[in-house]
C-alpha cells in the first residue's frame, strides 16, 4: 500500500522521507486525528472527499512554503496571528477558485472551504515545520502531510459512496437490487467510517509490534 | 529576536514592536493582494456560472421559455427589476419565449423541512392560473426517505397542474393549496403527500400553500410590470 | 423570504442540526476533552460564550463589509477579529472576576481555533439571519455543543469501568460512541415543523 509516487522524486533520503512521513507514518489523519471536522462532514462521497482533500492539500502547501520564506522576517511575538492571517488568504483563494470550477461543488461542500482556516493540520505544520525548516524542506513535507490528507479523506468518501448510494464518483457499480445503507451518508455513517478505519490502522500496529 | 522577547529597557522594546508593526502590515499587504487579485480573476466566471445555474432551475419550473428576468417584491407590494444580491428580499423570476412573450413566473420561497430549512422554486402560469413546475434548491432531508420530494414521480406530477386560481375580485385564492395524504388527492389545489416521507411533502404543500396565497394575487394584477419589463415599447 | 422564530432557530441548532453530531463542528475538543464530566461542562460554557461573543462581532462586520463592498475580505476578517476579541475578554474577565477566570480561563485560548466558533459566524451570515436570529443561532449552537460535550462525558465516564478490548481503546471507542449518539439525535428531526 506504499505510495509509489516517491521514487520520481530527485532530492536526497532525508528529504524524500520527509515527503513518505506525512503518507503514512505520520499520517495526519489516521495516525495524527488531526482535522477531524472537514474528514467527517465532507466524505459522504468520493467526489466532495477529494476535491476538499486537494483545497486543504493546496492551502497547506501554499501557506507552509509562505510562512518557510519569511520564517526570519516574522517577529515571535506575532506568529501565530501571521500564520492566520496567511492561511485565511489562501483559502479564500481556494474558495473562489472552487466557485469558478463548479457551483454544485461549491453548494456541496458549503462552509466547509471557509472552516479550512481552521483546520488544525494546517496551523500545526506552519508552527511545527515550516517556521523551522528550509522551503524546499517545508513544501515537501507539506505535499506529503496534504496527499497523505486527500488520501485519508479519499479512504473514508469512497466507502461511505460505495454503501451509501452503491456508486462511485457517482457512477453505479452495484446492480439495481442493492439495497443501499443509508445510514453511511448520513452523519453518523462518518463517525462509524473513521471509526473503522482507525481501527484497522490500530490493528496493524499491535500486529507489528507484536512481531 | 531571542533577545527581544525578554522584558527589557525602553529603546530594545520600541525595536521590537516597530519589528512586528513592519511584520504584520507586511503580510497584511501581501494577503490583501493575492485576495483581491483572486477575486477579480473569478468573479467574471462565477457570476456566470451562478446565473446558468439559477437560469437552468428557472427553465426547469416555468416550461418552455427561453428567457428570465429577476425581480423583488418591495415593502408596498409591487416588483421591482432587481440584481438578485439582496438576500433578504422575496425575489421572483420571470421567464420569456423566443418572441419575449411573458409566459409565467418562478417563485421562491422557504419553509421549515424535517430536517432544516427547504428553499424551493415553483412555476406559476398566469394564464391558466395553475402552479405549473417545482424544484428543490436546497434542502438537507434525509436521503432515501425524505428527499423523496426531489425524486418521487407521483409527487412531482402534483405540481404539473396545481390550481391556484383567484377569487371573483382578484383578493384571494379560491382554494389555498393544501398537503392531503398520499392517495387521498380529489380537488386539482391539493398536494398528495409521500407515504415515508409525510413531514416533507406535507412541508413542501405548506411552502407553496403559505407563499401563493400571498404572492399569486399580486402577481396576477401585476403582470403588466412584468410585460412590459422585457419590451417597453409594446402595449 | 419567511423569517423563522427565534424558538425554531435555537431548537434546530441545538438539537435537530446538532453543531458536534450532525455538522461535525469541533470535533476536535469533543474528542480531547470529553473525558471528564467537570472539564466538560466548562469547556462547554466557555464555547457557549465564546460563540455568543463572536456571533455579535461577525453581524457587525458583516454589515460593515456590505457596506463597503467587499465581501472577499469576510473570512479573513471574521478570523482576525473572533481571535482578538477572544484574547480580549480572556483579558476582561482576568481583571474583572479572577474566580471565573480560574475554571473557563485556560479553555480560551483553546477554543480561538474551534471550527464551531468559525462556523457559527459563517452559517449565520450565510442563512441570512437577523440580529436576533444570529444570538438565537450562537446560543443554540452553544448549547447543543455542551450537550453533546455532557452526553459523551457521561458516557466516557463508565466506560472507564468497562472491559474494552485494547485495539479500539481511544479514538475508535469514542467515534463508535459519537456515532451512536448522533444517530439518536437523529430523532429529533422533525420538530417545530
Amino acid at each position: 500500500m506504499t505510495p509509489t509516487k516517491t521514487t520520481d522524486l530527485k532530492a536526497g533520503p532525508s528529504s524524500t522521507d520527509e515527503f513518505i512521513k506525512g503518507l503514512w507514518r505520520e499520517n495526519p489523519v489516521f495516525v495524527q486525528v488531526l482535522g477531524m471536522c472537514p474528514v467527517l462532514a465532507v466524505s459522504n462521497s468520493a467526489i466532495n472527499a477529494l476535491a476538499m482533500g486537494l483545497a486543504t492539500a493546496f492551502v497547506l502547501i501554499m501557506s507552509n512554503i509562505l510562512v518557510s520564506s519569511l520564517r526570519n522576517f516574522i517577529p515571535k511575538q506575532v506568529r501565530i496571528a501571521s500564520y492566520i492571517l496567511i492561511i485565511a488568504t489562501f483559502v479564500t483563494m481556494v474558495d473562489y477558485a472552487i466557485q469558478a470550477i463548479s457551483v454544485d461543488l461549491h453548494k456541496n461542500l458549503g462552509a466547509f472551504i471557509s472552516l479550512i482556516v481552521v483546520n488544525c493540520l494546517i496551523l500545526s505544520r506552519a508552527e511545527a515545520f515550516a517556521s523551522k525548516n528550509t522551503i524546499g524542506k517545508s513544501a515537501l513535507d507539506a505535499l506529503g502531510m496534504g496527499l497523505g490528507f486527500v488520501f485519508a479523506l479519499f479512504c473514508l468518501g469512497a466507502v461511505r459512496e460505495i454503501l451509501g448510494n452503491g456508486s462511485i464518483f457517482g457512477f453505479m457499480i452495484f446492480p439495481e437490487s442493492f439495497q443501499e445503507w443509508i445510514i453511511m451518508i448520513l452523519p453518523a455513517g462518518g463517525f462509524f467510517t473513521l471509526a473503522l478505519w482507525l481501527f484497522l490502522f490500530n490493528n496493524y500496529k499491535l500486529k507489528k509490534a507484536k512481531a | 529576536m531571542s533577545a527581544n522577547k525578554t522584558i527589557s529597557t525602553q529603546p530594545n522594546t520600541n525595536a521590537s514592536s516597530k519589528k512586528m508593526l513592519i511584520a504584520m502590515v507586511g503580510i497584511g499587504v501581501i494577503c490583501a493582494l493575492l485576495i483581491v487579485l483572486s477575486y477579480e480573476g473569478t468573479k467574471e466566471r462565477i457570476e456566470i456560472l451562478k446565473a446558468e445555474a439559477l437560469e437552468k432551475a428557472v427553465f426547469k419550473v416555468v416550461p418552455g421559455i427561453s428567457k428570465t428576468r429577476i425581480f423583488e417584491l418591495t415593502a408596498e407590494g409591487t416588483f421591482v427589476p432587481s440584481d438578485g444580491k439582496d438576500r433578504s428580499k422575496t425575489l421572483v423570476y420571470a421567464g420569456y419565449d423566443e418572441t419575449d412573450v411573458f409566459k409565467g413566473i418562478a417563485i421562491e420561497a422557504s419553509g421549515q423541512g424535517y430536517a432544516d430549512i427547504l428553499r424551493i422554486l415553483y412555476g406559476y402560469d398566469p394564464e391558466t392560473q395553475t402552479v405549473v413546475g417545482f424544484y428543490v434548491l436546497e434542502s438537507k432531508e434525509t436521503p432515501g426517505l425524505g428527499d423523496k420530494i426531489e425524486k418521487d414521480e407521483d409527487f412531482l406530477a402534483n405540481f404539473n397542474a396545481l390550481t391556484v386560481a383567484l377569487t371573483e375580485d382578484l383578493s384571494k385564492i379560491q382554494n389555498p393549496v393544501v398537503p392531503v395524504k398520499e392517495g387521498k388527492k380529489v380537488n386539482p389545489w391539493e398536494v398528495d403527500g409521500i407515504t415515508g416521507a409525510t413531514i416533507s411533502s406535507r412541508a413542501i404543500g405548506n411552502i407553496i400553500g403559505e407563499s401563493s396565497a400571498k404572492m399569486v394575487p399580486l402577481i396576477y394584477k401585476q403582470q403588466e410590470v412584468f410585460n412590459s419589463a422585457i419590451n417597453p415599447t409594446s402595449k | 423570504m419567511k423569517s423563522e422564530s427565534l424558538w425554531y432557530i435555537f431548537i434546530n441548532a441545538s438539537l435537530i442540526n446538532n453543531f458536534v453530531l450532525a455538522y461535525f463542528l469541533g470535533i476536535c475538543p469533543f474528542l480531547g476533552v470529553s473525558g471528564k464530566m467537570e472539564t466538560a461542562t466548562k469547556m462547554g460554557a466557555a464555547v457557549t460564550f465564546v460563540m455568543i461573543i463572536s456571533s455579535v462581532c461577525a453581524f457587525g462586520i458583516h454589515a460593515l463589509l456590505v457596506a463597503i463592498n467587499a465581501p472577499f475580505l469576510q473570512l479573513i476578517s471574521y478570523i482576525v477579529v473572533i481571535a482578538a476579541t477572544v484574547q480580549l475578554v480572556e483579558m476582561v474577565i482576568k481583571k474583572m472576576s479572577p474566580a471565573l477566570f480560574r475554571s473557563l480561563g485556560i479553555f480560551l485560548p483553546l477554543i480561538t481555533t474551534n471550527c464551531a466558533i468559525l462556523a457559527v459566524a459563517l452559517f449565520q451570515t450565510a442563512k441570512g439571519y437577523s440580529f436576533f436570529g444570529s444570538l438565537a443561532f450562537a446560543f443554540g449552537g452553544g448549547i447543543g455543543f455542551t450537550l453533546a460535550l455532557i452526553l459523551m462525558a457521561g458516557i466516557r465516564e463508565q466506560l472507564d469501568f468497562a472491559d474494552v478490548p485494547k485495539v479500539v481503546k481511544g479514538t475508535v471507542i469514542t467515534l463508535l460512541v459519537a456515532g451512536i449518539l448522533s444517530l439518536t439525535f437523529m430523532g429529533f428531526s422533525g420538530l417545530g415543523s
